[in-house]
């Protein structure tokens, strides 16, 4: 791979053509190509225009929030009994989660192309809400394309979407969730290529979205790693977070994948069991295939058709991971191991009850496995988790699953 | 390259008239009803056969083709029983040039040499692969150009001047100009204007040029084949196998008399296509 000078470094990837090993590429129609050509264009540009990062870094802190507070989660490490538990607390962003960091990037990038109309797909709707959000700062008029699955259990973003002014189209193809609302975008592009902006929520997808939705993710690890060090003064032992299209992992994880002593984790949506058809865990359950633009692993049947994959949470529900989570996988950087849903469940109403948090359901898959392995460590051991989200827009998810009225 | 294609295209150059290139998808609503159509294709008139692989996730497919799609994979059709139906679609027909079109991940699972191998052996001119553009021709294009397999490229309203050489460059058989930026089955823009971009490639290839997107009618393709070489045919001819199927999906007596009687028509259209630009 000719991704990097530096052959002692895991973080110089992707190559020119946007791949990371194998994985990543630009599998798009003849129409979109030109496209993303241009976008890759001002993209690099931008990156290193000290106007455009200036930008960024003051929408950073006065409209998101940032720095997101490093969290010692005390009682939490109290009773698990093990390693010390440290939170990066994305989920106090502005508008809950970390998707808005990549959102900000993108829509300053959109302006700088003279786009003039946003479009998204989400899943859990966070990243919807985001787009809605930056479209409603920046004055664009916004689509976002949600499975008609998912409309129907994040009833209270779709309704955050529509307050901020973006149309919901709900997407019946498939199974109506996160896979097909990205077909759906994507039909949606090619058809409105001269105005249209589209504003990837996850590091997956052509080249440079993966690299691009990266790169503005980062600044999570890239502070929650001089906070650590502030705290502790040393580095983590593990770090873990959720994995869907993982962007929220990636951008924990990048500014630490050269630090060797560092273990990176991933958690992969389990769902009911990795026997059965209903989970979406795809680089433990599946296999190295193309969709969506990239090559990456991906739950599919023998005949190279894609599954629908199941989770309890809208937001893992894909059946596909960005492609440099897939090479990290293979060379043995990081590991990834699948969570269920009754453990995300539990994870959930734990923190809720020692800490007082309210986690999104995707980071609880992650709290699931800090919860597994924290018991296990030493006392003088440090576990830094990613809290991607806040757990609002799932409340009537659980509150269904608990039996408990609304 | 195969013989197949550029004699075809050799022998329309001859008479005077476009090709009639019809595409339906392999395996929709089931094998037998889908390999029935195949056959009646060049009977009706028909020049070329597009012989639509189904996916899960077609990106740049319109409702008609993504329906048919799902037809065909709850059919059970898979990537072998598709190349079976050119196998069987061979023993009667030996001229007819047949052109696989889809999508990549069901050929990368297949596996790329595998897939060639019995591909040939099938019976298969061309390739059209919807999302392998020219920055991925290592993947499946060179190794099918190197085997003796066309790769159909895909040229559309944002391949400019300075990308059109870079598109042509690994494409064989011959061009497919996409009439408009979208997705298939959409309308029909103005066939002057298209006559324009026909003409633009046509100053950078030897290649045929076939027209596709948005033609519906005997009228359309005599319209569009007034300046190209080829005019494609999809979505009309899939949305009238939709509307012959019972309410669960099931062929019946008029799926195949319905694509015999539309393809007719068509290939009046492209018969009188010169009359028309001479006119």
């Amino acid at each position: 791979m000719k991704q990097s000078t530096n052959l002692n470094s895991f973080r110089g990837g992707p190559d020119e053509d946007g791949r990371f090993g194998i994985y990543g590429g630009r599998f798009v129609a003849e129409t979109l190509m030109p496209l993303i050509l241009d976008l890759q264009e001002k993209w690099n540009e931008a990156k290193t225009d000290p106007e455009f990062q200036r930008e960024l870094a003051d929408l950073g802190t006065h409209y998101i929030g940032r720095p997101s507070p490093l969290y010692f989660a005390e009682r939490l490490t109290q009773h698990l009994g093990g390693a010390k538990i440290y939170f990066k607390r994305e989920e106090l962003n502005h508008t809950g989660s970390h998707k808005i960091n990549n959102c900000i990037g993108q829509i300053l990038l959109a302006k700088r192309m003279g786009k003039t109309r946003i479009i998204a797909e989400t899943g859990a709707g966070q990243h919807g809400v985001a787009s809605a959000t930056v479209a409603a700062r920046f004055g664009l008029p916004c689509v976002v394309y949600m499975g008609a699955t998912d409309v129907e259990r994040q009833a209270p973003n779709v309704f955050r979407m529509k307050l901020l002014g973006a149309e919901v189209k709900p997407v019946t193809a498939g199974h109506g969730t996160l896979k097909d609302a990205m077909n759906e975008a994507l039909r949606d592009w090619v058809t409105n290529v001269d105005d249209t902006y589209y504003l990837i929520g996850t590091a997956a997808g052509p080249h440079p979205y993966p690299e691009m939705v990266r790169d503005f993710q980062a600044v999570i690890g890239r502070e929650a790693r001089e906070q650590i060090l502030a705290a502790e003064g040393r580095l983590p032992d593990v770090v873990i977070a959720a994995v869907g299209g993982g962007s929220n992992a990636i951008g924990i994880f990048h500014p630490f994948l050269d630090d060797k002593d560092v273990r990176i984790v991933g958690v992969e949506a389990g769902g009911k069991g990795l026997e059965g058809e209903e989970h979406c865990a795809s680089i433990t359950a599946g296999s190295p295939g193309v969709l969506h633009g990239n090559r990456t692993y991906l739950l599919q049947d023998g005949d190279g058709q894609i599954k629908e994959g199941h989770s309890i949470s809208a937001g893992l529900d894909y059946p596909g991971i960005g492609p440099e989570h897939s090479w990290l996988n293979d060379i043995g950087r990081a590991e990834y191991v699948p969570i269920m849903d009754h453990e995300a469940l539990e994870a959930f109403q734990l923190l809720t009850r020692v800490e007082g948090i309210i986690p999104a359901l995707e980071p609880s898959h992650a709290l699931a496995e800090v919860i597994k392995r924290a018991p296990k460590m030493g006392k003088d051991e440090i576990i830094l988790m990613n809290l991607s989200g806040r757990g609002d827009k799932d409340i009537f998810t659980v509150g269904k699953i608990l039996g408990m009225e609304l | 390259m195969t013989a197949r294609m550029d004699k075809r295209f050799a022998n329309l150059a001859a008479e005077g008239r476009p090709a009639l290139v019809t595409y339906f998808m392999g395996g929709d609503p089931d094998y037998a009803s889908s390999l029935a159509i195949m056959k009646a294709l060049p009977k009706a008139g028909a020049d070329v056969i597009e012989l639509g692989m189904p996916f899960s996730d077609p990106m740049a497919d319109g409702p008609a083709i993504q329906l048919a799609g799902q037809r065909s994979l709850k059919g059970g059709q898979t990537l072998a029983k598709t190349l079976q139906m050119a196998r069987d679609f061979r023993l009667e027909d030996a001229n007819t040039p047949i052109v696989l079109m889809g999508y990549y991940n069901p050929i990368y699972i297949y596996g790329v040499d595998r897939f060639l191998t019995d591909a040939l052996e099938a019976g298969i001119d061309g390739l059209i692969v919807v999302d392998l553009p020219p920055e991925m021709d290592d993947e499946l294009c060179i190794p099918a150009l190197e085997r003796g397999i066309n790769f159909i490229r895909l040229a559309t309203p944002t391949t400019d001047a300075k990308r059109l050489p870079k598109v042509l460059k690994n494409t064989s058989g011959f061009v497919y100009y996409v009439s408009m930026n979208g997705i298939t089955g959409s309308a029909l823009p103005d066939p002057a204007l298209i006559g324009g971009s026909v003409r633009r490639i046509k100053e950078h290839t030897p290649l045929p040029v076939c027209v596709g997107f948005g033609v519906k009618t005997a009228e359309h393709a005599r319209a569009i084949g007034a300046s190209a070489d080829g005019v494609v045919v999809g979505s009309a001819i899939v949305n009238q196998i939709a509307s012959s199927l019972t309410a669960e999906g099931a062929a019946t007596e008029a799926t195949v008399a319905g694509v015999e009687a539309l393809v007719r028509s068509l290939a009046s259209g492209v018969r009188s296509a010169r009359l028309a630009a001479a006119e």
